[in-house]
């Protein structure tokens, strides 16, 4: 690994109040991912190089956003400048380059908007501040719209729901089409395109990896825990994102499912041709990518002949599932008498469950239902646990009937499966919650600097209640935020252990005693 | 000549302010918003997401929880300007209404309070660096345009005695197409210019705000997407080519 040469900035004594940096111009400027080579361009149909047409393509394209996009249309006019989102990125805090405020992020876009599309700008440009598209502000688009997590905690605080995440989508969907590509999603949307999933892992290669897990089962437990590949006629097709079948901690959190769902006797299968529930496609603001993703899970539900589609711990993955999936690929229920194509996928699935369904709402249902029991002792080899609510969970979806139960489920599930669960301070949970500072497509090493810097709000409140509260594990129910927080903990001086699945936590807790006849 | 400069400038205002708002509402309203985007915890029905907007219309929630100074300086400032307007309508409305009587008083408090809090959400721009940072000359002009509206409209009111009766037949008469004439006062003449280029900015600029936070699809839209299928009709084209189940 190389030197880093970056300071990792102080934690917050008091993570309630972690005072605002002073802004700084270009504090991490030179902070960047690695562009998209031409063989990750093509394959999603974007320019391989940077065309000589490139403006022309890029204002073509935003304008075509403005007009199939309400709200990229209002937010481009709406906001004030009031700064009540100056302080509230994480980006912000631990970087304190100024155009990691999100209002000055979305300006990077309302400079150019007013610029090519107000009469104002285009007669005055200097009142307003327009700024003419050049290659220049493109490089600037480049590197700050990659220094945003999509994490919607701006949005949260803004008078108006301004959603920066929206607008850095519209950017990178503008930087796409102008051929200045991101390397590490759109090499990623490539993989999922030709094998099924983020890591490029083909069918053969999975059945042997679940075999292995499922033989690691055996040795831990004593029963014989299946996890299914391809089995039609299951009742459940579990879509999970592909981290989960050999990252740490996350394959502990495919085997906690599995430990709860033969517990509770269900049928269940995954999918070799949908083995992956991330759809990056969100990241890069794509509708078309997304929907083409999302295509895949709804054509193995139809192949495979399920009941219900469950969905594995993962972030932005839950937020495509929960919100786009119905839209995007008809995955859910309400469709019109007209629409023959959401209405055959809704006559063959199950209408007493949810659609899609994600596992801590299938677990948590089993717990009510007496279908299985935790039991806490099995996990008093912790010394506290605490719960990180990712971004796109608490701020982007639902889990249960009830708004907020997103926040609610997983700490239940918590609570019943440990003895001493401490949240950490309040202003750093639920729909205030940080962001790990891996989201949105940056978890790649070259942006190290900036993930580094973009968790010491997050670290700042794990630091508080591992000192007071005797807390020694931080529970995530995020494929990227597991990852993230594996690497960049160490910076801090807390060990990489230190995150691990909810449904390890759950997956040890619950009692295996169902008589196998 | 002075009646009829101010006549046509303020039909132009008005124009200009009522047919700008209405494309850009119009504009808003034809865009579809394709997918399903609240901030979440949200409401689950309509009647709870429109609960949710009135809760940001008129008590700027959000903002409360963003930043509690200006939230009192913005909230004082609007809810200010709100009464001062009111108090304006008895130049248009003839006879006046009781409720109209009643509030007089509380809008010439409210002048006060108004050019207070501007003062202060000026200061607050100037003050906080990093509010200072992302300001434009556009957002000083805003403020400074209103300061200046509600300091001419406070000297109007103490320093320089106006023929108040005839500025209400100018407007009355504007209204019914048959001009008065209009005192030639100096500080009357410049309050009443103000408001016109106000009126006039109003749907090119970032007051746009007004119309704006009806349509954010962030604050407006139910949260129930496994619930009901939502598609907007420029995505139903993508579909055509989609693969189909298999027919039983």
């Amino acid at each position: 690994m190389s030197q880093e040469s970056f300071q990792v900035p102080p934690l917050a004594a008091d993570p309630e109040a972690n005072g605002p940096p002073q802004p700084e111009t270009e504090a991490t400027g030179h902070v960047r991912p690695h562009p998209a080579g031409p063989e990750h361009q093509e394959a999603l149909g974007f320019p391989g190089e940077i065309p000589d047409d490139w403006q022309e393509r890029a204002l073509a394209r935003m304008e075509s956003l403005l007009e199939r996009n309400r709200a990229l249309r209002v937010y481009m006019d709406a906001c004030v400048r009031c700064g009540a989102c100056t302080d509230k990125c994480h980006f912000y805090l631990g970087t304190g380059d100024a155009r990691n405020m999100p209002v000055a992020r979305q300006d990077l876009m309302r400079d150019v908007y007013r610029r090519h599309f107000t009469p104002v700008g285009r007669n005055f440009p200097s009142l307003v501040r327009g700024r003419e598209l050049t290659r220049e502000v493109m490089e600037a688009w480049f590197t700050y719209f990659h220094q945003c997590s999509q994490c919607r905690r701006c949005s949260v605080f803004c008078p108006y729901g301004i959603d920066t995440a929206e607008i850095s989508m519209a950017a990178r969907e503008i930087l796409d089409a102008a051929g200045f590509g991101q390397k590490y999603t759109n090499e990623i949307i490539g993989k999922v395109h030709k094998v099924g999933n983020n890591l490029g892992l083909p069918g053969p290669a999975l059945e042997d990896t679940l075999e292995g897990l499922e033989e690691d089962l055996k040795d831990d437990t004593g029963h014989d825990i299946r996890i299914p590949l391809d089995q039609e006629g299951a009742d459940i097709l579990l879509v999970t994102p592909s981290a989960d079948f050999f990252a740490e901690p996350h394959v502990d959190g495919l085997m906690g499912y599995a430990k709860v769902l033969h517990q509770a006797g269900l049928s269940w299968t995954l999918s070799s041709y949908a083995s992956e529930a991330a759809n990056f496609g969100m990241f890069i603001g794509s509708y078309e990518q997304m929907k083409q993703i999302a295509e895949r899970i709804r054509k193995a539900a139809v192949d495979l002949g399920v009941k219900r589609i469950v969905v594995g711990e993962c972030g932005h993955a839950w937020r495509v599932a929960y919100s786009f999936w119905n839209t995007l690929a008809g995955i859910g229920r309400g469709a019109d008498a007209d629409d023959t194509y959401a209405r055959a996928l809704q006559r063959q699935l199950d209408p007493r469950y949810p659609v899609p369904q994600h596992i801590c709402e299938v677990t948590q249902d089993l717990v009510e239902r007496g279908a299985i029991r935790l039991d806490p002792e099995a996990n008093s080899h912790y010394g506290g646990v605490t719960f990180h609510d990712s971004c796109n969970v608490a701020r982007a979806s639902r889990m249960g009937q009830r708004p907020g139960g997103q926040l609610e489920i997983p700490r239940q599930l918590l609570r019943a499966s440990v003895h001493n669960f401490r949240d950490m301070a309040d202003a750093t949970i639920g729909d205030e919650t940080f962001c790990c500072g891996g989201g949105g497509g940056l978890l790649t090493d070259e942006l190290m600097e900036l993930r580094v810097k973009g968790a010491q709000p997050r670290v700042s409140a794990l630091r508080e209640t591992m000192d007071e509260h005797g807390v020694d594990r931080m529970v995530a129910i995020c494929a990227i935020c597991k990852a993230q927080f594996s690497k960049i903990l160490p910076y801090y001086d807390i060990p990489r252990e230190t995150v691990i699945s909810l449904h390890e936590v759950v997956g040890n807790a619950v009692r295996l005693d169902r008589s196998e006849a | 000549m002075l009646t009829a400069t101010f006549a046509v400038l303020f039909y132009t205002a008005t124009v200009v302010l009522v047919l700008g708002l209405a494309a850009r509402v119009y504009l808003y309203a034809r865009t579809p918003a394709p997918l399903r985007i609240p901030t979440t915890p949200a409401p689950t029905t309509r009647g709870g997401a429109a609960l949710r907007v009135t809760g940001e219309v008129v008590a700027f929630r959000s903002l409360f929880r963003g930043e509690k100074l200006l939230w009192l300086l913005s909230w004082a400032f609007h809810v200010a300007l709100l009464l001062v307007i009111l108090r304006h309508l008895r130049y248009f409305l003839d006879p006046v209404p009781q409720w109209l009587v009643w509030i007089q008083p509380l809008g010439l408090y409210a002048a006060y309070i108004l050019a207070a809090a501007l003062i202060g959400l000026w200061l607050r721009r100037l003050w906080i660096d990093r509010v200072r940072r992302i300001s434009t000359p556009a957002d000083h002009a805003a403020l400074a345009l209103l300061l200046a509206i509600g300091l001419t409209g406070l000297g109007l009111q103490h320093f320089q005695a106006t023929d108040i009766v005839a500025v209400k037949a100018f407007f009355i008469g504007l209204m019914q197409f048959s001009w008065q004439p209009l005192p030639a006062e100096p500080l009357l003449l410049l309050h009443l210019t103000l408001v016109a280029v106000l009126m006039m900015v109003f749907p090119f600029s970032k007051l746009l705000h007004a119309a704006g936070v009806f349509f954010s699809p962030t604050r407006n839209q139910p949260d129930n997407p496994r619930e009901r299928r939502h598609i907007a009709p420029w995505a139903r084209a993508l579909e055509q080519d989609a693969p189909q189940p298999k027919q039983e």
